[in-house]
C-alpha cells in the first residue's frame, strides 16, 4: 500500500516474474488454441441433445395432431349438451362422460391430497427404516399396472357394495397416491434447511414451522405434484372398467355407476360403427385439451405463487 | 450521524495520513490492465449503473466501494462477461489491453482465461479434490500434462498462502477445508490460470477476522504479478489493500448506481473532490 506509484518501476501486464510471465503465455495459447476444439466438441453435444429433443417431440406433435384431425369433427354443441345416443341415431353427446370425468377424478383427488400431503410429511421428518420402507412402497406402487389397482379397487369396495362413481374415486386415489407423496416430498425438500432452523429459533413448534413455512414455501411444487398425478388419473381406463363400468344415462350421483372420458374411447371406440368411433376420437380430443388446461393453469398458478413469495 | 461513525471515519483517514505521501500521484501515465469507458449496465428496464469510466492500472489493487445496491458488483461482474448469463446488458467499452471485452469478434472464454474471479462465498467445486479444483481452469483451458499441472497447482497454492496447509491431503475433497482455507483455495484456482487480472467481489465477507487479514495480506502480495479489482464494503479494508478506489454512489434522483469519484486511496480517504465522496466516507450517508 505504500508503495509509491511515481517511482515504482513500471509496471508491465506480464508482471515482475519471469516465470509467471512464461506460464501466462503457455496457458494462453492452450486457451487459444484448443478453444476451436472445445467449440467444436460443444456444438456437436448441442447438436446430438437437439436431434433427441426433437426426436422426442417427434411423436408428441404427431399424436396431438392425429387427435385433433380425428376429434375435431365430432365437437359440436350437442357433443357437449347431450347424453350418448344408440347408433344409428344422430345427435348423441359425451356430457355425462365430462361430468362423470370432472366428479371421480375430483373425489379421486380430494381423498388422495391429504393422504398424500401427511405420508410426505413423514417423509421429510422421519430419517430411517420406516421412512425408506414408505419411500419404497411408494416407488412400487407408482409402477404398478393400473389394471391390478382396478381390481383392488373392486376387490375391496365393489365386491361389497355395487358398482359406483365412488369405487371408481377410491382406485383413482390409490393410482395418483405415489406420485402425491413423491412429488409433495421433492417440493418440500426444496425448501431450504435454514428455514427450518429460523423457524426454530424463533420458538415455533415444529407443527407450526411446517405449517407457516415448509408447506407455504413449497406450494408451487405441491400444486404441479398434484395436477401431475390428476393428469395422469384421468387418462387412465382400466381402473373405470372394474368400478364405474359407464353408464349411457346421465347421473350425478356417486353411489351409481357413471360414465367417463376414457371408457367412452375403450367402448366405442372398439365398435365398428363409425358414429361411435367418432365419438370416441372427439372424448380423446376432448380428454387431450382437459389435460393441457390443467396443465397449463397449474403452471400458471405456480408461477404466480413463485413471483408472490419473491 | 452518530459519533461512533464519525470515530471510525476519522481512525480511517489517521491510518490512511500514517501512510505518508504514498500513493498520491498523477495515474494518467500509469498503464492501464483494463480500461472502462462510460460503462453501464441494465437488466431489462432496470439501469443498475451507469457513466462509470475508470481504469484498472495493471499490477494495482483497485477497491470499488460504496453502499448497497449501487453498482459496484454489478461492474465487475461486467468486466470478465458475467453478464452473458445472468442477462445483464452491458454498454459503453470495457477494454482488456487493446482487446474490446466486448467486441463482436471476442471470445468470452479467452476474456474469463485471463480474467480470474473470486466471488463473494467460498465455492470449490464440492465433487472434486483439493489438487483438482485447483488445476481444474488449466484442464479446462487444455491443459493435460501432469507434470504442469502439479507444478501451477504448488506455485497457486503458495501464492495463496495455503500449500503448508495442503501439501500433504492434496487428494482430500476440498469441501473438507474449512471457510477461509475454501476461499484461499478459491484464490488459488483463479490464480493457476495465471491471469493478468483478478475481480474480488468482497472475498472476505463470509469469513473471521484471522482468515481475512491473512487474506489481504495475500491480495497485497498478489498484485507485484496480478491486477487486480476488489469491491469491498469495508473502508479499512479498501485502505489496507487498495493503492487506488473507486466511489460508487447511487443518483439522489432516480436511484442509478454511478461512479462518483475515482483517485489514490489516500486521495480518496483524506481529500475528496466530491462533497457526496466525503459524506461517504466520513459516513454521514448510509
Amino acid at each position: 500500500m505504500s508503495t509509491d506509484l511515481l517511482e515504482a518501476p513500471a509496471p508491465s501486464p506480464s508482471g515482475k516474474d519471469p516465470a509467471v510471465a512464461e506460464r501466462r503465455t503457455m496457458i494462453q495459447s492452450s486457451a487459444r488454441h484448443t478453444l476451436k476444439r472445445r467449440r467444436s466438441v460443444a456444438l456437436a453435444i448441442r447438436i446430438l441433445f437437439g436431434t433427441c429433443t426433437v426426436l422426442t417431440l417427434i411423436p408428441l406433435i404427431a399424436l396431438i395432431a392425429y387427435v385433433t384431425k380425428r376429434g375435431i369433427d365430432a365437437m359440436s354443441v350437442a357433443f357437449f349438451t347431450h347424453t350418448p345416443t344408440p347408433e344409428g341415431v344422430s345427435g348423441g353427446g359425451i356430457s355425462n362422460a365430462i361430468v362423470g370425468s370432472l366428479i371421480i377424478n375430483g373425489m379421486a383427488l380430494v381423498i388422495a391430497m391429504p393422504f398424500g400431503l401427511l405420508v410426505s410429511l413423514f417423509l421429510i421428518e422421519r430419517r430411517g427404516p420406516i421412512a425408506n420402507a414408505i419411500r419404497f412402497g411408494a416407488d412400487l406402487l407408482s409402477g404398478l399396472p393400473s389394471i391390478l389397482i382396478g381390481l383392488f379397487a373392486y376387490s375391496i369396495v365393489v365386491v361389497h357394495t355395487h358398482f359406483s362413481a365412488y369405487s371408481a374415486a377410491v382406485a383413482l386415489a390409490v393410482l395418483m397416491l405415489p406420485i402425491i407423496i413423491r412429488g409433495d416430498e421433492e417440493a418440500m425438500r426444496t425448501v431450504p434447511a435454514e428455514l427450518w432452523e429460523a423457524g426454530l429459533a424463533l420458538g415455533a413448534r415444529q407443527s407450526r414451522v411446517v405449517r407457516s413455512v415448509i408447506v407455504r414455501g413449497a406450494i408451487p411444487g405441491l400444486v404441479t405434484a398434484n395436477l401431475l398425478a390428476l393428469a395422469r388419473a384421468v387418462g387412465e381406463t382400466a381402473p373405470l372398467l372394474f368400478t364405474t363400468i359407464g353408464s349411457q344415462i346421465f347421473s350425478l350421483s356417486i353411489n351409481q355407476p357413471m360414465n367417463a372420458l376414457p371408457i367412452v374411447i375403450y367402448q366405442d371406440g372398439t365398435t365398428a360403427f363409425p358414429q361411435l368411433q367418432l365419438d370416441a376420437w372427439g372424448s380423446a380430443f376432448v380428454l387431450m385439451l382437459g389435460v393441457l388446461v390443467l396443465s397449463i393453469v397449474g403452471r400458471m398458478f405456480a408461477a404466480r405463487m413463485t413471483r408472490k413469495s419473491r | 450521524m452518530s459519533d461512533t461513525t464519525s470515530a471510525v471515519a476519522a481512525r480511517i483517514q489517521q491510518e490512511v495520513l500514517a501512510q505518508g505521501p504514498g500513493a498520491v500521484g498523477v495515474l494518467d501515465d500509469a498503464p492501464a490492465a483494463v480500461t472502462l469507458t462510460d460503462v453501464a449496465v441494465d437488466f431489462g428496464s432496470v439501469h443498475a449503473v451507469r457513466r462509470v469510466t475508470f481504469p484498472l492500472v495493471a499490477n494495482r489493487v483497485t477497491a470499488l466501494v460504496g453502499p448497497s445496491g449501487c453498482g459496484k458488483t454489478t461492474v465487475l461482474r461486467a468486466i470478465n462477461r458475467m453478464h452473458d448469463r445472468s442477462g445483464g446488458k452491458v454498454s459503453g467499452s470495457i477494454r482488456l489491453g487493446d482487446l474490446e471485452v466486448y467486441g463482436r469478434a471476442t471470445q468470452p472464454e479467452l476474456i474469463r482465461s485471463r480474467i480470474g474471479m473470486v466471488f463473494q462465498r467460498p465455492n470449490p467445486f464440492p465433487t472434486m479434490s483439493i489438487l483438482d479444483n485447483v488445476t481444474s481452469g488449466l484442464r479446462f483451458n487444455g491443459i493435460r500434462n501432469k507434470k504442469i499441472l502439479k507444478e501451477a497447482a504448488e506455485s497457486a497454492l503458495q501464492a495463496a498462502a495455503l500449500w503448508d496447509t495442503v501439501k500433504d491431503r492434496l487428494s482430500q475433497p476440498a469441501v473438507r477445508l474449512s471457510g477461509g482455507q475454501q476461499q484461499r483455495l478459491c484464490i488459488a484456482r483463479a490464480l493457476a490460470v495465471e491471469p493478468e487480472v483478478l475481480l474480488m467481489d468482497e472475498p472476505c465477507s463470509a469469513l473471521d477476522p484471522i482468515s481475512t487479514a491473512a487474506i489481504e495480506e495475500t491480495i497485497v502480495d498478489l498484485a507485484s504479478e496480478v491486477t487486480i479489482a476488489l469491491v469491498t464494503h469495508n473502508m479499512f479494508q479498501a485502505t489496507r489493500c487498495a493503492d487506488l478506489t473507486a466511489v460508487f454512489l447511487l443518483d439522489n434522483d432516480d436511484h442509478i448506481g454511478e461512479l462518483v469519484e475515482y483517485g489514490s486511496t489516500q486521495q480518496i480517504f483524506s481529500s475528496p473532490a466530491d462533497p457526496r465522496t466525503e459524506q461517504y466516507v466520513t459516513g454521514q450517508v448510509s
